[in-house]
């Protein structure tokens, strides 16, 4: 028995699947926001497990991954004070209730 | 990779993060959801440590589990009210949802089952973590100095967004 990068890749879909569910289905925007982080996890899984598949060679999967991680930081920080100015405006963070915009 | 261990281990890691993940789906209280993403980060830590992948391992702890989960954690308890047993967590749209992860998945699967993908190389040296650095001072040096930027940005508008109005 050995491990293939298809069984990083297969993980890599699970994780990815399992997060866009927690981003449909949860109700609360910080639920939504970790399922976002599960999602951007599962890809760096992915161009991880590239990056290894083509060689020492050749690093673009692994500095792209750091890219991801780095921005994936910004995002959420920026996401969190988002939400917490909702929460005080509103009182709530579950999105369905946030529908002010709509006609 | 024909090792035993390796192989244990990979199941054994790649489990945890599954389950870490299941948790963020469904631990109903978000405060248990977010410490099961931290498990699942972490575990991909170790995933990144059995790719060679020594610094991205370090930086996803010291960002992802250090950090934004931590950040994570900090929210839920500042919103604390949401989090209460009788609020509703999930929307209706739970079959649409599976539905539409189902198709998804099962379209990548066509798609990768159709690449020839070539076994896992060698396992790459410590001069990798070298290499890295010249590359990010070299050849990624424009993009290197506009995420700082980004950082920067990021940086001053949570503390603009987040801190509160002065009454006048």
């Amino acid at each position: 028995m050995t491990i293939t990068p298809l069984h990083f890749l297969a993980l890599s879909l699970l994780l990815f699947g399992i997060g866009l569910l927690v981003v449909l289905t949860r109700r609360n925007a910080i639920g939504i926001l970790m399922g976002v982080e599960l999602m951007l996890n599962a890809v760096n899984v992915g161009l991880v497990t590239f990056d290894r598949v083509y060689g020492p060679a050749w690093l673009d999967g692994q500095l792209f991954s750091l890219f991801v991680i780095t921005v994936a930081a910004a995002e959420a920080v920026v996401g969190l004070a988002l939400i917490l100015a909702i929460y005080r405006a509103r009182g709530t963070v579950a999105v369905d209730d946030l529908r002010e915009l709509r006609g | 990779m024909t090792d035993w261990i390796y192989v244990v281990t990979f199941y054994g890691v790649a489990g945890v993060a599954l389950l870490g993940a299941l948790g963020v789906l469904f631990l109903r209280n978000l405060f248990h959801a977010g410490l099961s993403l931290m498990l699942s980060l972490f575990a991909v830590a170790a995933l990144f440590v059995m790719l060679g992948a020594e610094f991205l391992a370090g930086v996803q702890v010291l960002i992802y589990v250090g950090a934004v989960a931590v950040l994570i954690l900090f929210a839920v308890m500042l919103t604390q009210r949401i989090t209460s047993r009788s609020a509703r967590q999930y929307t209706r749209a739970l079959v649409p949802a599976f539905l539409v992860v189902v198709v998804l998945a099962a379209a990548t699967v066509l798609v990768v089952w159709k690449v020839e993908i070539p076994p896992l190389g060698t396992m790459p040296g410590t001069s990798a973590i070298e290499e890295l650095a010249d590359l990010l001072l070299s050849t990624y040096l424009l993009p290197f100095e506009v995420i700082s930027l980004l950082l920067l940005g990021a940086l001053v508008g949570a503390i603009v967004l987040a801190r509160k109005e002065e009454r006048k």
